[in-house]
C-alpha cells in the first residue's frame, strides 16, 4: 500500500488507489466533473488537476494518475489554484450564462465549482458555440448548449445500464451528446442521467421549471415501485411530492433507481381517493366515514373476516389488518394478490439470499422465470456487473432483452429437471453459484424444482447462499414475515367465503370469487381495487405515511412521511383501528408507537433494520418434477401499480416507449 | 471545420441503401480486415471497414463514396456493435463522408504553411470553376471542401482528390489537374513542380551535399 503525501500530511493509500483518491482520504477537496466514482474514468474534463512531484513540472489530472510510493501531491499551490482557474474559465467559454433559468440552478456542480475555484471573469469575448436541443425521450430535457463533454451519460448508459444508445458525435468544438438519430433513451435507468449530469443540459422533463432544490423538503422513504426496496428522498413543497431522487446505499440501489421509482409521483397527485364512497343500487355515490363504519358493522361479519394486502402497503398497515382479522377470530390474511400458492413456511426459501450486493460476485447464474429489467431493474445492473466480471447467465423464461450475454433455455420450466450440460458445467465449476426464481417461475409452479436444485447445482456453500427468490411487490416479504399468507394463497379465502373483505391498496385481485363479500377497499388511488369495492375508505400512499418494508432480500427499512394525504385520506392503521371500535374488537393498539411496538414484539426481526435472519433453506428430497410455461407478470413496466398508471408521466413512457406511439413534441 | 451533419433519415435514403450488402470483393476484404484482429475485439475493425464501405458506395454511385446512414447500421450488425459507437467514428473523422459528394472530392488544405504558399489563391482557382465550399458541382464532378493540414507542408499549398495528392500548385497546375480528371484522364500525382520528384528540397540540396551520391560521414567535419 503506497504512502503518499498530501499538502504535507503522509497518508497510507489504498492499492490501486488514484491521486484524486488518494486526495480525498486526506480530507481534501478535488473538484470534478468527469470523474464519478462508479463510471469508468475518462479524464477529459481536467477540473481535477493537482501538482504531483515527482513527475512533469505542470498539474496533472489526478482523477487518472495512480497514487504511487512516495508521491508528493499539491492540492494548495498557486500552481493548482491557477490550473483551475484556467479550466473553468475554458469550461465557461461555451455556457451559456443562463443559470437563472436553468433547472440545475442551486444544486449544479458547475455553478458551485465556478464559485469556488474560478476566477469570476473572463477574457473570452468571442461567440459562444450553440447547440440545439436533442430529443432523449419523454424524460429527459436536454439543453445541450450547456454540455460540457464530461460524457458522463455516455458511460452511465454504455457501464451501466447496459444500453448503448448515448454517443458523442462530431469532434472538438462540434462535439454533440446525442442519442442515435434522437431517438428516445429506451431504458428502465435512463433518467439517472439527470443525476449524473453535472450541468444543466441533461434535466427531468417532467419536474421542469417546478421548483428550486432549496425550496423542497426531502424526506427519507423507501421505493415502492419495485420490491428492491431502493433508498430514495421525495422532495415535497407544500402537500405535493415533486421529484424522488435516489439515496446512495451501496447495499441496495448504490446511487440508482428506476424510472418508474423517480417518475411515478405525479401520480399522487391524480386519481385520488379522497373521500369516503358507498355503493348505492350499484353505484359508488360520496358518503362520511360515520356511514361506511356502520354499513360495515350492519354487515355484522363476525369472524367472517378476510384481509387482502396489495403490492405497496407497509408492514404496520398489514399488521394492523391482521391484528383486526385476529381480534375478530379470523385468520384469513393474503398478501399474493395475484393467486400464486407457494409454501411460505420457510421465509429462506422465498428470499433472495445471496443480497444484492453479494451477487456482484457470483460467477454462475441461473435465472427462473423473471424479466428482471422490469421485475428489477436494479438487480439487473448487479448481475451485468457479476458478468463483466466472467459471470456465466442462464435464463429460462420467454427470451428478454438482456443487458449482457446470456444463453436462454426455452420457457418452460421442465427444463430444471433436465439442465443442458453447458449449465450443470458451469455450475459445476462455479464457486459462487446462484439460482434467481422470479415471480413467473414461482407461478408456473418451479418453486418446489427450484429448491431442488440447490443440492443438484450445490447452490449452498461455506459463507454462500446462492437460492434466490425476486419478487415484484415491495410489501412481498414484510407479508410473509407478519404471515400474511395462506397455504392455499387466495383460492383459501376465497373458499371460506368471507362476509367482510378487506382489501388493503389491492388492485391485482380477481375479484369474480369474492361476489358475495362485502368488500372494503382501504387505499389511495381509484383503480381496479376501488371499481370492485362496495365501500371505499381513502388512505395514504407510501409519501404520506411512515411504515417500515421489507425488500426481496430481507431487508428491513423505515420510510418517512413526507407529506399530508389529500382530502379525508387518513393513514391506513388509524382507519383499521377505527374499524376496530366499528366492530366492536379489541386490537390492542391506540397509537402508532403502540402499533409497531406490538408489531415488533410479534416479528422482532421487523425492528431491526438491515437484513432479517430467516435461517437455512429447507431440506428437500429428489428435485420435483414440474412443467408449465412460464409467463412474465409485467407486461407493461412502466405501469404495474395504482400510483404509476395514474401519472401521467408514465402513461406517456408506456405509450412511447413501450407501445411506440409518437407523442414526440416540437422542438421548443 | 466544415460543418458536418449525416444525410437526413428519409424513406427515400432507407429504399435507396437499406438493402446495402458487401459485394463479394469486399466482402472477402472484410473478412481480412476483421480477421487482423483477436476474437471478440473484431469492433476494432471498424474504421477499416468503414473505408471500405464508403468505398464501395463510391463505386455503386461513381463518386469518392459517402456514408448512408443504414450503411453505418450494416456496419453495426456486421461488427457486433452499437450504432451509436459506428455514428461516433464515422462522424469524427472527416475523411468518412456523411452527406453525397461528386465524382471528385477536392480538399484544399488551408493550415499555416499551405496558407502562406498561397492556398487562398488555390481556392479561387476554385471559386471560379464555379466549386462552392461544402457542396458539390451541379454537374456531380466536383464537392470542395477546406481541410487542415494533410502533412504535406514541404510541397506546400497541396490539394487532395480523392486518393491522389496533388502538390507545388499554382492555379494554372491545379487547374491542368483539374481538366484532366474532368477528361477522364489520371493526372500525375505528387509534385507538379517539373523538375521535382517527391519533397526533396526544391532546386537541389542545401545541406548534406555530400550525402547525395553515397553516403558520407561527417561527423570529422564537425
Amino acid at each position: 500500500m503506497p504512502n503518499v503525501t498530501v499538502d504535507g500530511t503522509e497518508i497510507e493509500v489504498p492499492e490501486g488507489a488514484t491521486v484524486l483518491q488518494a486526495c480525498e482520504l486526506a480530507g481534501k477537496e478535488i473538484p470534478r466533473f468527469c470523474y464519478h466514482e462508479r463510471l469508468s474514468i475518462a479524464g477529459n474534463c481536467r477540473m481535477c488537476l493537482v501538482e504531483v512531484k515527482p513527475g512533469p513540472p505542470k498539474p496533472q489530472a489526478s482523477c487518472a494518475l495512480p497514487a504511487t510510493e512516495g508521491q508528493e501531491i499539491r492540492t494548495d499551490s498557486e500552481m493548482v489554484k491557477k490550473a483551475r482557474e484556467g479550466v473553468m474559465e475554458f469550461l465557461l467559454i461555451n455556457h451559456p450564462l443562463d443559470c437563472p433559468i436553468c433547472d440545475q440552478g442551486g444544486e449544479c456542480d458547475l455553478q458551485d465549482q465556478a464559485m469556488a475555484y474560478g476566477r469570476g471573469y473572463t477574457r473570452y469575448d468571442e461567440n459562444k458555440r450553440a447547440v440545439t436541443e436533442k430529443y432523449m425521450g419523454p424524460l429527459i430535457k436536454t439543453i445541450m448548449t450547456r454540455c460540457i463533454h464530461c460524457t458522463r451519460c455516455v458511460r452511465f448508459s454504455e457501464e451501466v445500464a447496459g444500453v448503448d444508445e448515448i454517443g458523442a458525435l462530431y469532434r472538438g468544438e462540434n462535439m454533440q451528446i446525442t442519442t442515435y438519430l434522437e431517438q428516445a433513451a429506451e431504458h428502465e435507468l435512463s433518467a439517472n442521467v439527470i443525476d449524473l449530469c453535472p450541468v444543466g443540459a441533461l434535466t427531468s422533463r417532467p419536474y421542469a421549471y417546478e421548483a428550486r432544490p432549496w425550496e423542497l423538503k426531502k424526506t427519507l422513504s423507501i421505493d415502492v415501485s419495485d420490491a428492491m426496496g431502493s433508498n430514495i428522498t421525495l422532495c415535497s413543497r407544500g402537500r405535493e411530492v415533486l421529484r424522488v431522487l435516489p439515496r446512495i446505499n451501496d447495499e441496495v440501489n448504490e446511487e440508482w433507481i428506476t424510472d418508474k421509482a423517480r417518475y411515478q409521483v405525479d401520480g399522487l397527485q391524480r386519481r385520488r381517493l379522497d373521500k369516503v364512497f358507498l355503493r348505492k343500487r350499484g353505484k359508488l355515490v360520496e358518503g362520511s366515514w360515520d356511514e361506511a363504519f356502520k354499513a360495515i358493522a350492519k354487515a355484522k361479519p363476525g369472524k367472517s373476516i378476510a384481509a387482502i394486502a396489495g403490492d405497496m402497503v407497509d408492514c404496520e398497515t398489514m399488521f394492523a389488518a391482521k391484528a383486526l382479522v385476529k381480534a375478530s377470530g379470523s385468520d384469513l390474511v393474503e398478501s399474493r394478490q395475484t393467486g400464486m400458492d407457494y409454501p411460505t413456511g420457510n421465509l429462506a426459501a422465498v428470499n433472495f439470499n445471496t443480497s444484492f450486493a453479494e451477487i456482484e460476485n457470483a460467477d454462475a447464474v441461473l435465472i427462473v422465470g423473471s424479466n428482471l429489467r422490469t421485475e428489477a431493474a436494479l438487480l439487473n445492473v448487479r448481475i451485468r456487473k457479476a458478468v463483466k466480471r466472467g459471470a456465466k447467465v442462464f435464463v429460462v423464461g420467454p427470451e428478454w432483452e438482456t443487458t449482457y450475454p446470456a444463453e436462454f433455455l426455452g420457457d418452460d420450466v421442465s427444463v430444471l429437471g433436465k439442465l443442458p450440460k453447458a449449465v450443470t458445467d458451469a455450475f459445476k465449476d462455479a464457486e459462487r453459484p446462484a439460482l434467481i426464481l422470479g415471480a413467473g417461475g414461482l407461478a408456473a409452479g418451479a418453486y418446489d424444482s427450484a429448491l431442488g436444485l440447490v443440492e443438484t447445482l450445490g447452490l449452498v456453500k461455506d459463507g454462500w447462499n446462492g437460492f434466490n427468490v425476486v419478487h415484484t411487490a415491495a410489501a412481498r416479504m414484510g407479508a410473509l414475515m407478519l404471515g400474511f399468507a395462506q397455504d392455499g394463497g387466495i383460492a383459501d379465502i376465497a373458499k371460506a367465503k368471507p362476509k367482510l373483505v378487506l382489501a388493503l391498496g389491492a388492485d391485482e385481485v380477481d375479484w369474480e370469487p369474492f361476489a358475495d363479500s362485502l368488500k372494503v377497499y382501504i387505499g389511495h388511488h381509484g383503480d381496479k381495487g376501488a371499481h370492485a369495492a362496495d365501500i371505499i375508505l381513502p388512505a395514504a400512499s407510501y409519501a404520506e405515511k411512515p411504515g417500515s418494508y421489507v425488500n426481496t432480500e430481507g431487508r428491513v427499512q423505515f420510510a418517512d412521511k413526507a407529506v399530508f394525504a389529500p382530502g379525508d385520506a387518513r393513514e391506513d392503521w388509524t382507519i383499521l383501528r377505527a374499524l376496530a371500535d366499528a366492530l366492536k374488537v379489541k386490537v390492542g393498539f391506540d397509537n402508532f408507537a403502540q402499533l409497531r411496538a406490538a408489531m415488533t414484539e410479534e416479528v422482532p426481526a421487523l425492528a431491526v433494520e438491515g437484513l432479517a435472519d430467516y435461517g437455512s433453506l429447507p431440506k428437500t428430497g429428489k428435485a420435483a418434477k414440474a412443467e408449465g410455461k412460464i409467463a412474465y407478470p409485467i407486461a407493461d413496466f412502466y405501469l404495474t401499480n395504482p400510483i404509476a398508471r395514474a401519472s401521467t408521466t408514465m402513461q406517456r413512457c408506456s405509450a412511447e416507449l413501450i407501445h411506440g406511439e409518437d407523442v414526440r413534441e416540437a422542438a421548443e | 471545420m466544415a460543418d458536418r451533419a449525416p444525410a437526413p433519415d428519409t424513406p427515400e435514403l432507407r429504399e435507396r441503401w437499406g438493402g446495402f450488402v458487401w459485394t463479394d470483393e469486399n466482402a472477402e476484404k472484410a473478412r481480412t480486415f476483421v480477421s487482423r484482429y483477436p476474437e471478440g475485439r473484431q469492433k476494432s475493425a471498424v474504421m477499416p471497414l468503414l473505408d471500405l464501405a464508403q468505398r464501395q458506395v463510391g463505386a455503386e454511385t461513381n463518386t469518392q463514396g459517402w456514408l448512408p446512414l443504414p450503411v453505418i447500421e450494416y456496419i453495426a450488425e456486421y461488427l457486433d456493435m452499437p450504432v451509436i459507437r459506428v455514428l461516433e467514428v464515422a462522424t469524427f473523422y472527416t475523411m468518412y463522408n456523411l452527406a453525397p459528394v461528386g465524382r471528385f472530392h477536392v480538399q484544399v488544405c488551408g493550415t499555416t504553411p499551405c496558407m502562406l504558399r498561397g492556398s487562398d489563391d488555390i481556392l479561387e482557382a476554385c471559386y471560379k470553376r464555379g466549386m462552392v465550399k461544402g457542396s458539390t458541382s451541379e454537374d456531380g464532378l466536383w464537392t470542395l471542401t477546406e481541410v487542415e493540414c494533410m502533412g504535406n507542408c514541404a510541397t506546400a499549398p497541396m490539394v487532395q482528390i480523392n486518393d491522389g495528392n496533388y502538390e507545388d500548385l499554382t492555379p494554372e497546375r491545379l487547374d491542368a489537374v483539374l481538366d484532366a480528371l474532368a477528361a477522364g484522364k489520371q493526372p500525375k500525382e505528387g509534385t507538379q513542380e517539373p523538375g521535382r520528384h517527391t519533397s526533396e528540397p526544391s532546386g537541389g540540396p542545401t545541406t548534406l551535399k555530400e550525402m547525395v551520391d553515397a553516403n558520407h560521414d561527417y561527423r570529422s567535419e564537425w
